[in-house]
């Protein structure tokens, strides 16, 4: 047998090792890339106009995006009231009640594949369900998306992190006559509440950045929304809507606006983690 | 109880010794006791998967019984019947009866959460729920009794007292229970067991995973427990099974093969097997 040879071992080494700090290194560069371009052009349109003001027509200066901001706000906090109940008593289901069932395994199947649905795809069909109905855009049918996004993930990430409970806790509790229940309620949640939150907390800052699902259903609004019936403003829409237009102001709003999402989703992100870390 | 000081290896050494120290004492005769649980004909399954053949055995009450026998031999699985908590996974299966002051806990009329009132468990690796030892201790009491907060807090303290923990963690109280030591957290599910007053307990290995003087503190507690409750003691140290324990039942694949009073188990086993064990043969 021939002995391969040392040096070229050491140098395949090195290559896989540069290789994979490199692939490393382009995610790192890319989020590094965008986060400077965000707060380079959008902390230029960040005054208190801009966060108190809706907006204006163009040509008009003074205006700001608070409409959309608000609108944004009470659509992902509807959304979050209607999905993450759902998606934590889905979760329950799949993990303590159902388990192993038939229903649990169709009902894992469908979140997995929902979780998996392009975003717009999730727009028109609630827009054929509430808003050809209805006959308008509205913010509920804008919520109605939202929480069609998020209820599969937290309900899959409620059901991964009520997993992680040892069963061991579970008989612990059972064995002292508790039903399951308050086993469940009482026990198991304590355990796996950080967990369980910060599920909720990534799926609200999934959702608050989506545009495709908002389009077909909230449309957007320049004014103040008096009522989630009516077309409601929204940050991603409003994006959207000024990054394509030729008016320098309101592209300068468009980059202020993705500011103040990117800059959101960050914050919960990263208590999201701190949360889970404070909690081992 | 006496415990003989001998190396951990040496069990035909501290079983002797241990036989020596109680020459003294009579075996205890179990047709003179009343019996508190009685197994007919038990048969269990994982699946299609036997584990448990035709087990038969009557455990006298207010004795600590002793369950020995190799890895996978059906141990847990035998205990874990009583207090019917095998029911949490939908593949297992128990077959047979088991009768607790002649009423047969495997017959669907029996509710299960009175059951468990009734036999506690405790469990090999310590489970502190994720709350305060306070909270710990009174969980069952919440979930059986309608208390005021002073009638929980002297049922609390009288658990803990019994368990032998209370002038550990009296001024920890408020605490997590995750923070106490690994034996402070046996201890405390000894007490969150007896808050409720079952009638039996059952341990499944409790000092496996826990330092030899935590074990020591257990194993006094188990001479005291017996008193009040019956015990049944599942464990694969079987110097403990002699030092603790007045009847022992060898398992073996899934069949008690052999059952007495302890000190004549393991002095003069009648089964080859049961010798070819204790004499660490095998297992």
């Amino acid at each position: 047998m021939k002995a391969r040879s040392l040096r070229s071992r050491r140098l395949v080494d090195r290559a896989v090792k540069a290789l994979s700090v490199s692939s490393a290194l382009v995610g790192l560069v890319a989020l590094g890339w965008i986060l400077y371009e965000v707060v380079k052009r959008g902390i230029g349109a960040f005054n208190l106009d801009f966060f108190t003001k809706a907006a204006t027509p163009p040509g008009v200066s003074g205006g700001g995006i608070a409409n959309a901001l608000v609108g944004t706000l009470l659509m992902t906090g509807l959304a979050t009231i209607i999905a993450a109940p759902l998606g934590v008593l889905a979760g329950v289901f799949l993990a303590e009640f159902g388990r192993r069932s038939r229903l649990a395994a169709a009902a894992r199947f469908a979140s997995n594949a929902l979780i998996g649905v392009p975003s717009i795809i999730v727009g028109l069909f609630v827009y054929g369900l509430l808003v050809v109905t209805t006959g308008g855009f509205s913010g509920y049918a804008g919520a109605a998306a939202l929480a069609m996004i998020m209820l599969p993930i937290v309900a899959r990430t409620a059901e991964d992190m009520l997993n992680l409970v040892p069963d061991s806790l579970r008989e612990s509790a059972l064995a002292l006559g508790a039903p399951r229940w308050r086993t469940t309620l009482g026990v198991v949640f304590r355990a796996a509440k950080s967990g369980m939150l910060t599920g909720v907390l990534l799926a609200i800052a999934r959702i608050s950045g989506e545009t495709a699902p908002l389009l077909f259903t909230a449309l957007n609004s320049p004014y103040w929304s008096r009522s989630l019936a009516e077309p409601t403003p929204n940050l991603t829409v409003t994006i959207f809507n000024y990054a394509m237009s030729p008016y320098h102001e309101w592209q300068r709003m468009a980059w202020g606006a993705s500011l103040l999402i990117t800059a959101g989703v960050l914050v919960i992100t990263v208590s999201a983690r701190a949360l889970l870390r404070g909690n081992r | 109880m006496s415990r003989p000081e001998s190396s951990p290896t040496d069990v035909s050494i501290s079983l002797s010794a241990i036989s020596a120290a109680r020459t003294n004492e009579k075996d205890p005769d179990i047709s003179d006791l009343p019996i508190k649980v009685s197994v007919r004909n038990l048969n269990f399954y994982y699946g299609s998967n036997q584990v448990l053949f035709d087990n038969s055995i009557d455990i006298p009450a207010n004795r600590v019984t002793a369950i020995i026998g190799p890895s996978g031999c059906g141990k847990s699985t035998h205990i874990r019947v009583y207090n019917r908590i095998y029911e949490l996974y939908r593949e297992h299966r128990a077959e047979g009866e088991v009768l607790i002051d002649q009423t047969n806990v495997l017959s669907p009329s029996t509710g299960v959460l009175e059951l468990r009132k009734r036999v506690g468990m405790i469990f090999q690796k310590p489970s502190p729920f994720p709350m305060s030892v306070f909270e710990n201790v009174a969980y069952g009491l919440r979930v059986h009794y309608r208390l005021s907060r002073s009638e929980v807090a002297g049922r609390v303290e009288s658990a803990l007292r019994r368990a032998a923990l209370w002038e550990e963690v009296k001024d920890k109280m408020e605490e997590s229970a995750t923070a106490l030591s690994g034996g402070q957290q046996q201890r405390l599910c000894i007490a969150r067991a007896i808050a409720i007053e079952p009638e039996i307990v059952l341990m499944d290995e409790p000092c496996s995973a826990i330092d030899p003087i935590a074990t020591a503190k257990i194993e006094d507690l188990i001479g005291e427990l017996q008193e009040k409750y019956t015990i049944v003691l599942v464990t694969h140290n079987m110097q403990q099974a002699a030092r603790v324990s007045d009847f022992t039942a060898f398992f073996y694949q899934g069949r008690i093969v052999e059952f007495g009073p302890t000190r004549q188990l393991f002095t003069n086993p009648k089964g080859k097997q049961t010798e070819d064990y204790i004499t660490g043969r095998f297992g």
